[in-house]
This record gives structure tokens, sequence and C-alpha cells, in this order.
């Protein structure tokens, strides 16, 4: 029986990523990201992991370079963080449409100005729309556990899309966490060869990233839409087969304490944790409140939602970014969005909280759900409610 | 001649490989090098073409221009492509996956994606020494957004983005961003210019790039007559004169050691080839003297290169 | 023969895009552009290849007699041929319908 290995949580990914035997490896080094790339750089220094890493000069070219060795059927992977995501945010673009299998960890980032190394979604928020699979890790052991499980979402001949990984940076991607890293022979006996069925080569060219003008490009884009939005049952095929395999199930949205709850909390990410302590909490005292958390973000897995907070009277939706001059949080105006024709919905309160690495403790939890449920109740003015500034 | 004679009967046993069926312009001197560049490397190379001209006149979906694989991202991002491509195939060919074997990554960018946009890629690319082929055409404005100025356009040249004016008499009021130079600068082992109206010396520059283990980068000089106001008949001699002026001398550094490779036993004046383009025709004396005594000067440096790598 | 693109449905693109009819450009007509066309006198010609080397469109092959001949298919009516042909064995004259 493997043992479980207290371990840096980036360490451990670069770990996985060494488990997945990926062939190329392109980044710059960003904070709070860099514990990852610099543990992959030693493990194809030291021959464990048999790869090219391309130190490269910036994280627009760290994607690029991902693209031509995913186009040549290379397991590439990337991670980055903040900043680095939105210089490469125009690069998403073409990886998904492209429908080039990389994975990239996300160390989660608040986004300039003012400067912050520290953690918040506003980094992958503002990449919504860039057609990757995104799945948002809780702690180490999901970290690991979802780093090999992209590729083979990402490489699935039905699905062939680029897989984000999302780990909060520092409270998650710095965190040192009882780990059980998986045996390589099980890693390779669920994770085959990449198998890109249209690569780059001179014995049966294709010309990939043409020009289309309007009468061809909504064809193109909506090919693209299906993609993603068909790739929802390859996802849960592929983590049935893990927790099959390696006895650790995941699904889109992961509940706690639900049962019997009359209002749920949802977080992203590794808010779940502190916010588990203050269901707990709460239940104690006798209020009927549970949590759910939001696993997979694109596709959006509207079902599982849905199915989620059935019979809930209040959702609290709790979002660690900024949607600035908008209509809340952005993973609540989604959830918002999804209930709208519903007929029995709850009511949606949207919180923001935790910006630029701001902690929130248990307490502040049960300040947000205890606040949601009045808003629920009451109402109120405003379109959402930011905790803990400063007035 | 029969140089001349010999690289024909050489194309003829190859293919096109860069198709007809594109929809450059007429008379595009940008796809005479193309032709002739895969004529020479061949059907065994992986493209990777930066957005501009050249990509868009070639890949207008569902169709290619190309009979050998290629890919076209974004802009600014060509050599770092090239470089994850190269990479991907070296990895793959030692873990005994490769698809491809020994197949040539050749990146294909215009003056701007080249020179400004794609400088940094180019220039990390170039620095982490990846094995690949880097052709820059070169027509000396952005082109296929309708001709606005580049750091590649000349001085003097007016572009949509320079234009003459009761103020600004010039056009282009900064001199052209020696590109090859910046490119030895980054003690690559080949580096060379070149100019389909000499398609022998093209050609052969394009063989040593191919051969040299390491970047090697081409700046091909490529006349555009619809953005330099000329009939479409010009490209060829566009270039001849060019290099014939020493607006565009031909040369290469192998490991950092110069060649002039079209030595002219005097530069013609460069009026001949300012005057038959609508692009320069606001220019007076002055300026084209002016231009005409720092060609000279540029032309002279570059002979004392060569001189002192000879001795 | 690729299938015109305002006949693909979205079921029919490729994955990413992607084109696998490599060359298939050479189904689109270019001739059609030309306002001048090129006039070959194989008379005057003396086999140079220049006009072939210097072909934009790559539409100049060369027949069994070695001469040089134009696929009017292509050939936009650039005029660069007969600039360079050193025999003036080609001249432009104005395309007619």
């Amino acid at each position: 029986m493997k043992q479980y290995v207290g371990m840096e949580v980036s360490v451990a990914l670069a770990e996985a990523v060494k488990l997945a035997n990926a062939d190329v490896i392109a980044a710059y080094p960003i904070t709070p990201q860099t514990h990852i790339i610099e543990h992959l750089a030693e493990l194809v220094a030291s021959g464990e992991l048999d790869a090219e890493y391309i130190p490269i000069e910036s994280e627009h070219s760290a994607m690029s370079a991902c693209l031509g060795s995913s186009a040549v059927g290379a397991r590439t992977f990337t991670a980055t963080a903040g900043q680095g995501l939105e210089l490469m945010h125009e690069v998403l673009f073409v990886a998904s449409a492209m429908r080039l299998p990389i994975v990239m960890a996300v160390a989660n980032r608040a986004v300039s100005s003012p400067l912050s190394v520290w953690g918040d979604h506003s980094d992958v928020m503002a990449c919504r729309d860039v057609g990757w699979i995104q799945i948002f890790a809780e702690n180490g052991q999901e970290v690991v556990d979802n780093a090999i499980c992209a590729f083979k979402m990402a490489e699935d001949n039905r699905v062939l899309l680029p897989v984000m990984l999302n780990l909060d940076g520092f409270h998650l991607s710095h965190m040192v966490e009882p780990v059980l890293m998986p045996e390589q022979k099980a890693v390779s006996d669920f994770l085959p060869l990449n198998n890109y069925p249209q690569p780059l080569n001179p014995d049966k060219p294709v010309a990939m990233g043409d020009f289309a003008p309007p009468v061809i490009f909504t064809e193109a884009k909506w090919a693209q839409e299906m993609s993603l939005r068909n790739s929802y049952s390859t996802i849960l095929e592929v983590w049935d087969q893990f927790g099959k395999q390696f006895g650790r199930h995941y699904r889109p949205v992961e509940h706690y304490r639900t049962e019997g709850a009359s209002t749920l909390l949802l977080t992203m990410g590794s808010f779940s944790e502190t916010a588990m302590t203050a269901i707990d909490s709460l239940r104690d005292e006798g209020c009927k409140v549970g949590l759910i958390r939001l696993r997979l973000w694109r596709p959006f897995p509207f079902s599982d939602i849905r199915e989620a907070v059935k019979g809930i009277s209040n959702l609290i939706v709790l979002d660690r970014a900024i949607s600035l001059g908008g209509p809340g949080g952005p993973a609540a105006s989604e959830i918002k969005a999804a209930f709208y024709g519903e007929e029995n919905k709850p009511k949606i309160v949207s919180f923001v909280a935790g910006l630029g690495g701001r902690d929130v403790t248990p307490k502040g939890f049960e300040e947000i759900i205890t606040r949601g449920i009045e808003i629920a109740e009451k109402g109120s003015s405003n379109e959402y409610e930011i905790y803990g500034v400063r007035e | 001649m029969s140089s001349v004679k010999k690289l024909a009967s050489k194309m003829l046993e190859e293919k096109e490989f860069f198709a007809p069926g594109h929809r450059a312009c007429g008379g595009c001197g940008e796809v005479i090098g193309l032709r002739l560049a895969f004529k020479e490397i061949g059907g065994n190379a992986i493209v990777v073409n930066a957005t501009g001209c050249s990509e868009i006149i070639a890949s207008q979906y569902p169709y290619t221009s190309w009979n050998i694989p290629w890919i076209h991202a974004l802009f600014e991002n060509t050599a770092a492509v090239a470089s994850g491509i190269e990479a991907g195939l070296k990895i793959m060919e030692k873990k005994g996956i490769s698809h491809s074997k020994g197949a040539k990554v050749v990146a294909v960018a215009g003056d701007g994606a080249t020179s400004d946009i794609g400088l940094q890629a180019l220039s990390g690319a170039l620095e982490r020494g990846h094995d690949f082929v880097y052709i820059c055409l070169d027509n000396e404005a952005y082109m296929n957004t309708g001709i606005q100025r580049s750091s590649a356009t000349p001085y003097g040249a007016t572009t949509t983005t320079s234009p003459v004016g009761g103020k600004q008499k010039i056009g282009q009021v900064t001199w052209k961003k020696d590109m090859p130079s910046i490119a030895v600068a980054h003690n690559i082992p080949y580096v060379a210019t070149a100019c389909p109206s000499y398609p022998v010396d093209l050609v052969a520059k394009i063989k040593k790039a191919i051969e040299v283990k390491g970047p090697a980068y081409i700046h091909m000089f490529t006349a555009c007559p619809t953005g330099w106001g000329c009939p479409s008949n010009m490209a060829v001699k566009l270039g001849r004169l060019a290099v014939q002026t020493g607006v565009f001398p031909l040369y290469e550094v192998e490991n950092g050691a110069y060649t002039v490779n079209v030595k002219p036993a005097k530069l013609k004046p460069v009026a001949e080839y300012l005057k038959i383009q609508k692009r320069f025709r606001h220019l007076g004396d002055e300026e084209i003297k002016y231009i005409e005594q720092r060609l000279a000067e540029e032309y002279q440096k570059l002979l004392e290169k060569s001189e002192a790598s000879a001795s | 023969m690729t299938k015109a693109e305002n006949e693909i449905t979205w079921k029919e693109i490729n994955i990413g895009a992607t084109v696998h009819e490599p060359g298939n450009a050479s189904q689109y007509k270019t001739g059609d552009w030309r306002s001048n066309v090129p006039v070959v006198d194989f008379s005057k010609c003396i086999k140079c290849a220049l006009c072939y080397i210097f072909c934009p469109e790559g539409c100049i092959t060369k027949n069994d007699d070695g001469f040089f001949e134009i696929d009017m298919y292509y050939c936009k009516g650039c005029g660069i041929c007969a600039e360079e042909c050193p025999t003036d064995s080609i001249i432009m004259k104005e395309e007619k319908e």
C-alpha cells in the first residue's frame, strides 16, 4: 500500500506531469507558478523525465510553442498564472480552435494593477470564453489526479481540446499537503500514448489555421462549440475510469453536507476546504446550510448545478474575481443565467471575496452565509456584495 | 546563363510546393521567393506561417496552396510555434514515436511580423538555438492590411501611415531597421540576405540555411508592385535595382564571417530605383542625395566587414 | 474536388478547421483576374527558362520540345515573363473576352 507523502502541491503537480510522460514543456516563470516549472526543469535535467524543456521568453511564446509541439503530436504541458495567462490570452483561442490537446496548469493569481502576486480567480475568469476545458482543483490530491486526467481528456480523439487545470496561487500551489502519488505503471495503463490524429507530417500534409471568410466562419465556430459541449460526457467517463482504477472519484459539482439544506454556498478552488469548517459550525448551530463546489467550469455543467440545488431556497455564490461594472461575480452571473428559465429556482446571491490573496476565515464564511441568507430573504439594492472591504 | 539553366532543370524535377491558384496580387515578388525557396527545401518540411500576405493568399478555407504541412497561428508568434515544432519533433524522434523523420522546420513571416510584432519571439528562438530556418519576406510595409509603415519601410517611402503632407514632406522619416544585423547579433550559424531577382544566389543560400545545424535567418527582399506603386511586371527588375544601387546588398554571414555575394563594380544611382515607384515620387534631389550617401556608407561598412572576415 | 465553402455544413468542418487536401487551391482559377495576356513566340525563344523561374504563379511548364508554356487557367497577366524575357519572345497583349 502506498503511503501519503507530504509534498508541496506545485512539486506534486510536476511529478504528475512526469508520470504522464509529457514530451514538451514550454514555460515562462511567473509567481506563483514557478515551483511547478522549476521542478519540471529539474526532472528533465536529471533525466527522470525524458522531455524537451523550452525555457521560453514569454508566456505568449510559451503557449505558441505549445501549439507547435502539440500540432506535431507531442504531449505538451505548460503552466502560468495571472499576467502570464493574460499575455497568453490571444493564443488560448487558437489552441482550442485548432483542437490541440495541450494541458496547462494555472496557479491562479490576481491581475494588475495594483500589482499583486497573490491568488484570486481574476486571471482565469477573463479567459472564460477561450474554448478550453477548465477544471478547478481544491487540494493537492485533486491537482495530481486531475493533471493526469487532463491529458486523457484532452487527447481523447472524441475531445481534442486543451485543458486548463486551475489551482489557487499560494493557497494551494505553495501548500505542503499529504498526497498519494499514483504508481507509474498504473498511470501508464490509464493514460495511453498521445494519438493525435492529424499531426503536421510531410507524409500526410495538413494545413492548420486557414483564413475563413464569413461564409464559413460560423460553421467553424459552431463545430468548435459542439466539440466543447460534447466533451462533457468524455470528461465524466475519464473521471469514472480514474475512480475505478485509483479509487478517488470526481464529479463536475461536489456536495458537502447538502442533505436537508435550505441554503447552499457555492465555491470554487481552495476556498472550499475552509468553507467546510464554516458549514460544520453553522450546522452545529442548527442552520440548514450545505456547500457545493464547482469543479468543472467549462463546459459549464448546467444539469449538475440544477440538480444540486433542487429544492433549495437560497444559493450564495462566492466568487474570487470581480466583474468590473458587471452584474456580479463571474460564476454568480453564469449561475443566475443558468437558472433564469427554470421554474423552481433558488434565490441567488452573489458575493465577491478573497481578492489578491486576502484570506477568508471560517468566521468570514459564516458571516457571508448569514448575510447571504438575509439578502435572499429581504432583498438588496446592490447587484452583489463584496466581503471584507474597509469602509 | 548556365547556372540559371541548371537551376531551372533542377526546379523542373521538383513539384510546386506552393501550388498555383494562390490569391497573391499579379506580379507579387513574395511568391516568387516562396516558390524558389521551397523548390530547394523540398517536401520533407513543415511550414510555420505568420499572419500576413503570404498566409492569407494561400489559405482560404477549405483550400490550401501548400503541398507540405503548414500551420498558421498568429501574427507575432511564428518563431515560437516553430520552436515548439522543432522541440516536439526532436523529442518524439528520440523516443521513437515521431510521425516524420528529419523534417525541416521553416518559418515564413513578413517584415512587420519579423522586425516589429514578432521580434521578441524571433529573438528568443534564435537565442535558444532551435534547428530551424526563418525566412523573412520583406516587402517593406504592412501590405496585407493596406500598406501601413513598418520598421522595415525605407526612409522616404510613403505608406498609408507615413503619408506626405504639408508639414511632413519625407514620408517615412526613419531608416530601415537592420534586421539581418539583429539576427547576426544572436551569434547564430547562418544569416543571409536574398532576393528572388537573383535566383541562383537565393537557392544556394536556402540550401546552406537548411543544411546548417541550428537557427538560420534569411532576409528576403520581395518587391510589392501594389504597395510600392509600380506596374505588375516590375518585381524582378526592382529587386535587381535594389541590389545594384545598394538599397539591398546581397550578403551572407556564416558563423560571424561576412561575404558580400553580389558586388557591383560601382553602385548605380539610387534615383534609377526610386523614380519608378510612386511611394518615392515626392522625394526631391536633396533627399535622394541623402539616401544615396547613406546607402554608400552602409555599403562601405558591409564591404569592410566582408574584407575583415576574409583576412 | 473540394466542396464549395458555401455548401459545407458545420458537421463537415474538419477537426480544427484543417485542410487535408494538400495544394487543393489549384482548383481555384486565377486566370480570370487577367487584363493582359502573354503571347509567346517560340521562334525567338532560346529556352533560357527565366520566365519559368520568375513566374509568381508557378504556372509555366516545359513542354516536350523544351519550350515553356503558360497555363492560362492561372496566369494573372502580370507581365513579369515578358519583362524578363531576354529575347522578347513574350509580349503582353490586351485580354479579349
